[in-house]
């Protein structure tokens, strides 16, 4: 029983044949190519899948992909690229906010939007927002010195 | 005018890649015609596998090929032993590795019985319903002590027992030195598993390119040389129709050098046999039971001092769990019977241990590797000793260090690496005193007084260890300067995060006077680099940082010969810096290390006899013993005594790994150590039940530390470079993970007061109800 | 973990909505946020055959505060949208202060209170909040519709009074009275995780500082969310001391039936529910001064 859907991701239309079964996080990489959302638990905990809906960070492994048509997904590949990083990407380049990256794209999503809503946080609302997105590689100091950052940053482009 | 590389907090390389989402992860490998694949794995701890049947799942749309062990005919053979035992004498070692498939009896759960391969995972998984199995459940081996008695089922009906091996060593005569004591101490501790859930789990595909007759498999594998050499050798394949890649890689810790995991074995087959790339990728789910995972031990220990403290001499009896089955050989209990000397000066040392086959996951090292069992021994034993002898608890570890001028220290036991344990270099006062220094020690009763007050429980913590770093057997890199005037590296570890694309670049921009961003290194794949072991014991910066190292002096001596013949002047009159040679004094006499590198690679004209074509240079480093790094740990908690919560205050990391190649870097690896310490002491536990059912095995039950639990630190460093290695450096990868357990301990005892109301912390992992328990034993 | 085949329809009315889930049954799930019911499905724990999703069904999602202070929310509405919606921050603050504990940010952007409720799970915050807050559920199906006091809602573990055809549509919170005060407490082993005890009080006190009234309720404190009416009428006529609370606590205590888990055991659960309802119970009489 597959259904043809149009999503809207990165403002590109993409249209394919599904199953109503088929995770959003599995339609982003595998039938969109999009392979920078990255699949850590598929229950709703590590945040490495989470990606914008219409602005607001989710974790793309709980939506199924049917439910996502008419709706706005971004992803990271949406913010900067390797020779133009975003402010928040190039902030965690800097303060060395990554090892392995592999929480990293997630992390990113849900913290742009943050910064978004929260121009100018303290260090403990930096860690509640993170809380959602676990990493093992980097005790999460580096990361966390990274959104600071680029706050700063971006207040003083402002 | 040279500028210096190493040392330089540099950005990474790899980053703007890793940012953006452009880095190959081995799920991200898409192949036009890929199937799926995907395991039925044992529901029991230990069974009987009377009948399976797989006709439903043959005939469900979509499905390719079920396969049993039966299926597997001469392929199905067990893993290879990974790490034979080192020559100890007198032990006793039984060797009985992981199979692809269960055939006849299951051993843990999780254990893969049957291998389905289809047109999606999703219809792999239906099709993994579709199948049954037919088991008779048989009584399980779970506890440590339970599994020695002589009425214990046998996880292998072989073998005359559960013990997988039992090992004695000896320094000195433990039994004078207990004669002369003046305070005996005796503790028992446990310490329990964890398990090492990277965000990326495990991930093979394998294609098959029947026109080249060459397999490519990508895998999220630690050691991808080794992973080549034996997939050629099982599927009988010649080595270079064998390509194996280790693309970026989510976290590994250890469990992704285990060799061979079954789904390693079976999905390249799989592709080999159907002729179609083939994908597994492990679910979290199959994470907690099927990738190993480390750390169940429990301790008798005996301390035996003199009236001043000195430690005269430590006995230990200890138990691990080694799982199913044990193909990573004795590496964990070694490490735990090793790094229980710590950084003291112990004469007379006595340890056994046994390994106990148990129904649970396979052990295997995951950071720290048995290092944090053995110091959470000694550092408990030396609480206890100063209480005992009314000594400060610093003062007592001040005591026992072993002194500067006593390098090379031989402790006179075997270690992982078959060579003598002997710490190379060290400096441990100035550690324990930038610890103490830095926590702010000598104010601390009157802060703990204050809060008390209060009502508030603070409590200080403050612990030292070693860490074996840097062993053999060896590695390689290859450097080469391009025609571009670029520099490319190779070599054969693979990289999870460790920064290898820069701090390796670094080394060699140090001696090849070109701009890091300019050095292009390749790790982990094995069409360009095929010799070495991979990246495991915190090896990498040592022993593949010191080949890169010698292929670039290599490589700086060719550039400066070719410069001098191209000049007509002599090699000392050249000066070699940004990515030029000139001479020296006169800077517009200069050629690019590009124009050099088409040099040494003419297409015309004759060479002279013996000359070797172009800027390129292989090297192999090969320590003699492993290099180690020592540190101290220092903590304030406050912990709410009636919830038991606990919050840290504050946290200092003193390291001393020798040279710093790169600072950031090195505090990442620290900061990352930290964590997953804070993590096996208060947060992670694997809740079994005693049929051997994993109860928790969900990041929902399992629990990862957050950002909301896991303090800022302090990262401070002392260097004592190592003498065996040129750079001079240890390694850092493990260290901060190893002593968290025995801080908290120390910190919580010191919050609560719980020595004088007669109670002691011996176990790890805590938690509040356990703490809560332990503090109300009447409940 | 990929969930297992199930058809999908995603009606755009209420109407549409009830008469599918009549007409499929037992064989349908409603899916509201998917917070909880994706992970059931993505381990195989649930395989429903049809999911009935409401998430395009218009007039769902509404927050409206009554002129007498009462609160009523559409079961769609997102936690996301409570938490930050000014006129219910500021009629029923317990809402949002429970809500905060509600996993994490992206979670309760997605995870709708009607949704939570009807999962009802017993370790879960706002089953508890709404047995504090005296809530009543709309609930409706092609039969008609039903009120349903939360108290007689949750009946075990997952288990509550919807029959198979029915929805619940709409969450009614009662004005607090002049002089109350709330609190929402609760002891995770990791902020997010499961609480392995929480404790909701709602205390009202008269001009004369006296207490009036008490509602107390736990979760992960037994196979519903568990009221406590004795210990919250022992303190009725008291000043709330320290001495009243220690009652109150021990009282609490007898009044829950906390299962133990991987986490916790149950008489750690037991302890930490007396420890922290007196704590909740001081915050609420503060703030209702």
């Amino acid at each position: 029983m597959r259904r043809r859907v149009t999503l809207s991701i990165n403002g590109d239309a993409v249209t394919r044949e599904v199953e109503p079964r088929l995770l959003l996080s599995d339609f982003i990489r595998h039938e969109a190519g999009l392979t920078g959302t990255h699949v850590g638990c598929e229950h709703g905990v590590c945040g490495a899948c989470t990606i914008r809906l219409d602005g607001a960070p989710v974790r793309s492994c709980l939506i199924f992909a049917v439910q996502a048509e008419g709706h706005e997904v971004r992803t990271v590949e949406s913010l900067g690229t390797p020779d133009a990083l975003s402010v928040l990407q190039q902030a965690f380049r800097d303060a060395h906010g990554l090892q392995c990256g592999y929480c990293t794209p997630g992390i990113l999503m849900t913290m742009t939007a943050f910064l978004e809503e929260n121009p100018d946080p303290g260090e403990e609302a930096v860690r509640h927002a993170l809380s959602g997105n676990l990493c093992r590689c980097t005790g999460y100091q580096h990361i966390v010195d990274a959104v600071l950052l680029a706050a700063k940053r971006l207040r003083e482009t402002a | 005018m040279e500028t210096r590389q190493i040392g330089r907090p540099l950005t990474r390389n790899e980053d703007p890649r890793l940012l953006t989402g452009r880095a190959l992860f081995v799920d991200d490998v898409e192949l036009p015609g890929m199937l799926h694949a995907a395991f039925l794995r044992s529901p029991h701890a230990r069974a009987a596998i009377r009948s399976i049947d797989t006709d439903a799942a043959k005939a469900r749309a979509g499905v390719v090929a079920v396969i049993t062990a039966e299926d597997l005919g001469e392929y199905w053979q067990p893993g290879p032993l990974l790490v034979p035992p080192p020559p100890i004498k007198g032990m006793v070692f039984r060797q009985r590795c992981q199979v692809p498939l269960a055939k006849g009896e299951v051993r843990h759960v999780g254990e893969p019985v049957v291998m389905v391969v289809a047109e999606s995972r999703y219809v792999a998984e239906d099709a993994v319903g579709d199948i049954v199995v037919e088991y008779e459940p048989l009584p399980p081996v779970i506890g440590l002590e339970a599994a020695l008695s002589s009425d214990s089922p046998r996880v292998h009906a072989d073998l005359p027992d559960n013990i997988a091996a039992d090992v004695h060593q000896a320094k000195g005569d433990y039994a004078a030195a207990r004669a002369k004591a003046a305070h005996l101490i005796r503790r028992r501790f446990t310490y329990d598993r964890g398990a090492s859930n990277p965000m990326e789990t495990r991930g093979i595909v394998a294609q098959w390119d029947h026109k080249a007759e060459k397999l490519t498999v990508w895998d999220t594998t630690q050691a991808p040389v080794f992973i080549r050499n034996g997939l050629a050798a099982m599927l009988g394949l010649s080595e270079r129709q064998v390509r194996v890649v280790a693309p970026f890689i989510g976290g590994g810790f250890g469990p992704k050098m285990m060799m061979f995991y079954p789904e390693e074995v079976l999905v390249p087959w799989m592709a080999l046999r159907l002729d179609r790339p083939v994908k597994w990728i492990e679910d979290r789910l199959e994470h907690f039971t099927a990738t190993t995972q480390e750390r169940s031990q429990v301790h008798d220990c005996e301390l035996a001092l003199d009236a001043r403290g000195k430690i005269l001499g430590v006995r230990d009896d200890f138990l691990m769990d080694t799982g199913a089955y044990n193909p990573y050989g004795l590496t964990v209990p070694l490490n735990s019977q090793c790094t229980l000397l710590n950084c003291y000066d112990v004469p007379a040392y006595d340890s056994r241990f046994r390994a106990i086959y148990t129904n649970r996951t396979l052990v295997t090292p995951y950071r720290g590797a048995g290092r944090q069992h053995g110091i959470f021994v000694m550092e408990r034993m030396l609480d206890a000793a100063a209480r005992e002898l009314g000594l400060d608890r610093a003062e007592i570890r001040r005591r026992n260090l072993i002194p500067a001028d006593a390098f090379p220290y031989h402790n006179e036991l075997i270690y992982q690496d078959f060579a003598p344990l002997t710490y190379d270099s060290g400096n441990y006062a100035p550690i324990l005193d930038k610890a103490l220094h830095a926590i702010g020690y000598a104010e601390f009763a009157a802060e703990k007084a204050k809060a008390r007050a209060e009502g508030r429980h603070l409590g200080l913590g403050v612990v030292c260890y070693v860490e074996g770093t840097g062993i053999g057997p060896y590695e390689g890199a290859k450097v080469r300067v391009q025609a571009s005037g670029k520099v490319t590296l190779a070599t054969g570890v693979g990289t999870q995060g460790q920064g290898h694309f820069t701090s390796f670049a670094q080394v060699v921009a140090e001696q090849l006077g070109v701009d890091v961003r300019d050095v292009e290194v390749t790790t982990g794949d094995t069409d360009v680099f095929d010799w070495g072991a991979g990246t495991f014991a915190s090896r990498g910066a040592v022993v593949t940082g010191s080949a890169a190292h010698g292929a670039a002096v290599e490589v700086r001596t060719k550039i400066l010969k070719t410069a001098a013949e191209h000049f007509e002047c002599a090699e000392a009159d050249l000066v070699l810096a940004d990515g030029a040679v000139s001479i020296a004094g006169v800077p517009e006499n200069r050629i690019t290390l590009g124009e050099l590198a088409r040099l040494a690679n003419p297409m015309r004209g004759a060479v002279k006899p013996g000359t070797v074509p172009g800027l390129e240079a292989t090297s192999y480093f090969g320590p003699q013993m492993g290099a180690t790094a020592a540190g101290a740990h220092a903590m304030v908690i406050e912990i709410d005594a009636q919830t038991m919560r606990p919050t840290i205050l504050r946290y200092v990391v003193v390291h001393d790994c020798g040279t710093v190649l790169n600072p950031l870097i090195l505090s990442g690896q620290i900061q990352g150590g930290v964590a997953q310490g804070i993590g096996n002491a208060f947060f992670e536990e694997l809740v079994w039940t005693d049929d051997g059912q994993l109860l928790n095995a969900s990041l929902a039950d399992y629990l990862l530390p957050t950002a909301l639990d896991v303090p800022r630190m302090d990262v401070l460093h002392t260097e004592t470079p190592s003498p065996l290695n040129p750079l001079g450096t240890k390694g850092a990868g493990e260290g901060g993970a190893i002593p968290v357990g025995a801080l908290f301990a120390q910190a919580i005892e010191d919050a609560l007061d719980l020595p004088a109301r007669g109670i002691e912390v011996s176990e790890i992992p805590l938690s509040p109800s356990r703490l809560w328990e332990i503090c109300n034993p009447s409940g | 973990m990929k969930p297992a085949p199930f058809d999908w329809h995603a009606p755009e009315s209420v109407a549409e909505a009830l008469a599918l889930k009549a007409r499929h049954g037992e064989d349908a799930r409603f899916l509201a946020g998917g917070q909880s019911l994706v992970p059931a499905m993505n381990f195989r724990i649930a395989q429903p055959a049809v999911l009935v999703d409401l998430n395009r069904v218009a007039g769902l999602d509404a927050i409206a505060v009554g002129a007498d202070g009462s609160l009523t929310i559409g079961a769609m509405a997102r936690n996301a949208a409570i938490e930050r919606h000014a006129g219910a921050v500021k009629s029923h603050p317990i809402l949002a202060e429970a809500l905060h504990e509600v996993a994490h940010p992206q979670v309760r952007n997605r995870g709708t209170l009607g949704g939570n409720l009807s999962h009802a799970d017993p370790a879960s915050e706002m089953p508890a909040v709404m047995l504090a807050l005296a809530a009543r559920f709309l609930i409706r199906s092609a039969r008609g519709e039903r009120q349903v006091a939360a108290a007689e809602f949750f009946l075990g573990p997952l288990t509550t009074a919807l029959e198979l055809d029915e929805m619940l549509a709409e969450i009614r919170l009662p004005p607090l009275p002049p002089r109350s005060g709330t609190a929402w407490l609760e002891i995770a082993r990791r902020r997010g995780e499961y609480a392995m005890m929480g404790v909701a009080a709602v205390v009202t006190r008269d001009a004369a500082g006296i207490c009036t009234a008490v509602r107390l309720a736990c979760c992960s404190a037994g196979p519903t969310p568990m009221a406590a009416p004795k210990a919250a009428a022992s303190l009725v006529g008291t000043k709330l001391t320290d001495a009243d609370l220690a009652q109150a606590a021990a009282l609490l205590k007898q009044e829950i039936a906390p299962t133990g888990s991987v986490q916790a055991s149950p008489a750690y659960q037991r302890h930490l529910a007396g420890v922290i309802a007196a704590r909740a119970l001081a915050t609420a009489w503060e703030r209702a001064a």
